[in-house]
């Protein structure tokens, strides 16, 4: 296929569960590189640098390019030695949302605010999925996982509210299932001069739909198309501080744990 | 009228069904029998109303399917 020039394929199948998002959106990372050849985008000038966590893998070691599976929590500061070093090179970090927003949530506010040319694409599950299904800062109130098994009481993160506060300047939220949008938004995020993120919520049927089947959807491929039906499409960026709710999968409303899911995707920043 | 071919990999297919479920033509089912991984495989049952729109191989996340434009013998999309 299209694709097999930037695959190692002697390392397939992937690690992941059946209908894990994580798969998808690796797919959307390698047709963005493909359709940004004549934008000077080149796989070969590019450095995928991952944590650990499921999201981790989707790099490393898929992806024929140049990869870096570091320790948890530290991508960015692995990314940022990289750009410092060769600072020609693309460096795009690909992690989940514990990785990034939890044990490495440091080294997100500052790479953002420190505005460094980065790409930081968060593989949102809202869960940690490696480790067995704990909660995460990102899990949706309400949410039962293998540590809150009366279901999460506290309200999650909105990563892209969380970068736009500490000065990011490119910041987008897709799904899984908005592919085309998701491909075009991470285009825009590598030719970025700045740093940019992408927030994509990517569903863990394993641990998260199978404790939440009425929520999530009671198969992997239900709780990827039921991202249709609670996506709603910003229509300016402002409203990602309008938004009643606060991103992920079931956001709050203010401070209150609020239990209806909707996601708010779009692009928040034209800068 | 444009005519598609679909291939799916049986060694890369996890049975997950996305596929099956995301295409509006209902040109794929999933396969009544496991195969030695356990999975059950997506097949194709009726390619002639393909439409080329692309949403299963763009929704794979096992990368096992591939839509082909048969008259340019490249990928579709
Ligand atoms: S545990 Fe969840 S996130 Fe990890 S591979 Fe399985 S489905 Fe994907
Ligand atoms: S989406 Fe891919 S892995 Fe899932 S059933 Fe279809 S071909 Fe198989
Ligand atoms: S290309 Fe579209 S119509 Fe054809 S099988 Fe795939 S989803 Fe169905």
């Amino acid at each position: 296929m299209i694709l097999d020039k930037y695959l190692r394929s002697e390392v397939f199948p992937t690690p992941f569960c059946q209908g894990c998002g994580h798969g998808i959106l690796m797919q959307a990372i390698l047709r963005a590189v493909d359709e940004s050849a004549s934008d000077g985008i080149d796989i070969d000038k590019m450095a995928f640098v991952s944590g650990i966590g499921c999201a981790a893998w989707i790099p490393s070691p898929h992806f024929a390019a140049d990869t870096l599976h570091t320790t948890h929590g530290r991508p960015i500061a692995f990314a940022t030695g990289i750009k410092l070093v060769n600072p020609s090179l693309k460096v795009v970090v690909v992690s989940g949302d514990g990785d990034l927003s939890a044990i490495g949530g440091n080294h997100l506010i500052h790479s953002a605010r420190r505005n460094l040319e980065l790409t930081v694409i968060c593989a949102n599950n809202s869960i940690y999925g490696m480790t067995g299904g704990q909660v995460a800062p990102t899990t949706p109130c309400g949410i039962k996982t293998a540590t809150t098994q009366q279901g999460s009481t506290e309200p999650p993160f909105d990563l892209c509210r969380l970068v736009w506060g500490a000065g990011a300047t490119y910041i987008a939220r897709s799904t899984v299932y908005h592919i085309r949008e998701l491909i075009k938004y991470l285009k825009n995020a590598f030719l970025h001069q700045g740093f940019s993120f992408i927030d994509v919520i990517s569903p863990c049927y394993t641990h998260f739909g199978r404790r939440n089947p009425q929520r999530a959807g009671a198969t992997p491929s239900e709780m990827v198309l039921n991202l249709k039906n609670i996506a709603i499409h910003a229509k300016s960026p402002q409203e990602l501080f309008t938004f009643p709710s606060v991103g992920t999968l079931s956001p709050p409303s203010g401070r209150t744990c609020n239990q209806k899911d909707r996601i708010l995707i779009g692009e928040f920043t034209t800068i | 009228m444009k005519e598609y071919s679909i291939t799916i990999r049986d060694d890369l297919c996890k049975g997950c069904a996305i596929c099956v479920e995301i295409c509006p033509k209902n040109i794929l089912a999933m396969s009544p029998e496991s195969t030695v991984s356990g999975y059950l495989l997506a097949q194709i049952i009726e390619v002639k109303k393909c439409i080329g729109c692309m949403e299963c191989e763009l929704h794979c996340p096992d990368l096992a399917i591939e839509v082909i434009d048969k008259n340019e013998k490249v990928p579709a999309g």
